[in-house]
């Protein structure tokens, strides 16, 4: 049985002249933590997306644990086992933040049972669970649009956890935290994916991030991937310090 | 204040039916405001998905023509309030299958023009709607009861109030379930509930279904009650009148629309009663006031009377 989660091959996407994604292979192997690198306008959301099924490539394929998902809706795409969390994270800001993720949980059942509360015991649990190991608990009842970046980041991604995906693909999970809460969000972060078995992929500026959590790099530039490999091995290759990195720390 | 609500609910009828027996002429008024009322939850369910129908008279038209034409042949109360929320839904699916794909305004003006057609309809087949002069409907048996005047009329009220309790309650659970929750989603983060696998589309389309049905009952109610319908039912000022009144109840609770419907009629009445010619001024100035001063309207000042005691 092959290693290999994701597999995109040949992907291409163009806006107008602009070339979001010109030609990416990638494999994202089961149980890594693989993260993309490159200046703005790379292409790397756009990866994401065409991953997610929220955009749809002009050419090339993506298959998941070895069938085609090129094309399918951000729906069909979920219910295989991929979730994703935004870089403006998209929270149901009238909720609590309680309410948020007990919804995600309540999703994976299809969310059509009309008499019974969303807080009841089963999905309470879980979502209470879920905020105790993002360290969110003091906030639960907070409602969304009351938190600051951090905890909006934390908690839009305990979301996309909520659903339970065997690839969580996490767009700039950092952005937007204090710098003195960045390494403690990423530690807690990586906690409760690998407890969960989460592969995952994320986009990230910060090479300490990057260089402390990721088991693999790929630098993308110009819709394609101009490097791969152990973070060690990308981050001291000198293109990739004078291209990208460099590039990076004036981000 | 959602604990205390059904107790409100309680307080809220006693004050109906007290006002009932104490001024007879007064249970018309209120059996249209609990018909009404029940319409506007279903304002509300489409509020809570941050949408509005300015066309949902249709359905309140559609139920009241379904108790004129079908009181002849059917002629019980029970069998056409059953009637007019099924046949209400089932075109509420039809069009709800249309114009759940669009969203804020392109929604609520859809909705507008559907009730414009239908309205013409009504005028126009004159054949079998006898046009503007409308259908009068005949007091009708109730369970198989054959009643007189008065009674029917108590029957009429008492129906309405056991239905507004029984439909508040039931729309009261779902709005906390989560497919209530995920219709709120709508309003806030539609992209991210497709994210999570769930079809945005289907939860506001369900949500429209039950507010035609909804619709479609408070509709059979009032044809019930004014036992005359006319293709006004579907105008478009009829659709504005039940916004006006998730308005001015507020959409924070079910028992908002009722005491919305409530005010407005009486409102209504008196300011028509007594000043004839500006009782639309007054019921604009009430609304202007409403939203001034108080912008979750009668339910959001009573929750916050509630919470300034409770502290």
């Amino acid at each position: 049985m092959s290693d290999v989660l994701l597999q995109a091959t040949g992907l291409r996407l163009a806006f107008g002249g602009v070339k979001a994604a010109d030609g990416i292979d990638l494999g994202v192997m089961k149980g890594e933590f693989l993260a993309i690198i490159g200046p703005n306008g790379a292409g790397k959301t756009t990866f994401i997306n065409m991953s997610t099924g929220y955009l749809r490539p002009n050419a090339g394929e993506i298959t998941y644990e070895g069938s085609r998902i090129t094309g399918l809706s951000p729906r069909a795409i979920v219910k295989r086992g991929i979730a994703r969390s935004f870089q403006l994270p998209q929270l149901f800001a009238e909720h609590t933040v309680e309410q948020n993720i007990a919804l995600a949980v309540a999703s994976r059942d299809g969310i059509w049972s009309p008499l019974t509360p969303l807080l009841r015991p089963g999905y309470r649990d879980e979502a209470r669970d879920l905020l105790d190991r993002f360290g969110l608990s003091a906030i639960a009842h907070a409602r969304a649009d009351a938190l600051n970046e951090g905890a909006r980041k934390l908690a839009d991604i305990a979301m996309a956890v909520a659903l339970k995906p065997r690839l969580l693909l996490m767009d700039e999970p950092t952005s937007g935290v204090a710098a003195s809460e960045k390494m403690g969000v990423v530690e807690t972060l990586a906690r409760v994916l690998r407890d969960a078995q989460v592969t995952a992929v994320f986009v990230e500026h910060d090479m300490d991030v990057v260089e402390r959590f990721a088991d693999r790099v790929a630098v993308w530039s110009q819709g394609r991937i101009a490097a791969l490999g152990p973070p060690q091995q990308v981050l001291s290759d000198p293109a990739v310090q004078r291209d990208v990195i460099g590039i990076e720390r004036h981000a | 204040m959602r604990k205390i609500e059904p107790f409100l609910a309680l307080l809220l009828a006693a004050a109906m039916i007290t006002a009932a027996v104490t001024a007879p002429w007064l249970r018309f008024v209120l059996t249209i405001a609990l018909a009404k009322g029940i319409a506007v939850i279903g304002i509300l369910l489409l509020l809570r998905a941050g949408q509005v129908s300015f066309g949902h008279a249709l359905y309140i038209a559609f139920g009241a023509y379904t108790v004129a034409f079908l009181a002849p042949r059917y002629g019980d109360a029970v069998v056409l309030l059953l009637l007019a929320a099924v046949g209400a839904g089932l075109l509420g699916l039809v069009i709800g299958l249309f114009v759940t794909r669009y969203r804020q305004i392109f929604f609520g003006m859809l909705n507008l023009a559907m009730s414009m057609v239908f309205y013409s309809l009504l005028e126009k087949l004159y054949h079998y709607t006898k046009g503007s002069d409308g259908i009068r409907v005949e007091i009708m048996p109730i369970a198989g009861q054959t009643l007189d005047r008065v009674a029917y009329e108590w029957w009429i009220f008492g129906i309405a109030m056991g239905l507004a309790f029984v439909l508040g309650f039931l729309i009261r659970l779902y709005l906390s379930s989560p497919m209530g929750e995920a219709l709120a989603g709508i309003k806030t983060r539609e992209t991210r509930l497709e994210f999570m696998g769930v079809p945005a589309r289907g939860v506001l389309l369900a949500a429209y279904v039950m507010s035609a049905m909804l619709g479609g009952i408070g509709g059979a109610i009032i044809a019930m009650t004014s036992r005359h319908v006319t293709p006004l039912l579907s105008y478009w000022t009829s659709s504005g009148e039940l916004v006006f009144i998730a308005i001015l109840g507020g959409a924070g609770g079910v028992l908002g629309p009722f005491l919305g419907a409530a005010a407005y009629e009486l409102v209504r009445i008196y300011a028509a009663a007594s000043f004839a010619d500006a009782w639309q001024m007054i019921l604009g100035a009430v609304l202007l006031l409403v939203i001034l001063f108080a912008p979750g309207g009668l339910w959001g000042m009573a929750a916050r009377v509630m919470k300034g005691r409770a502290q």
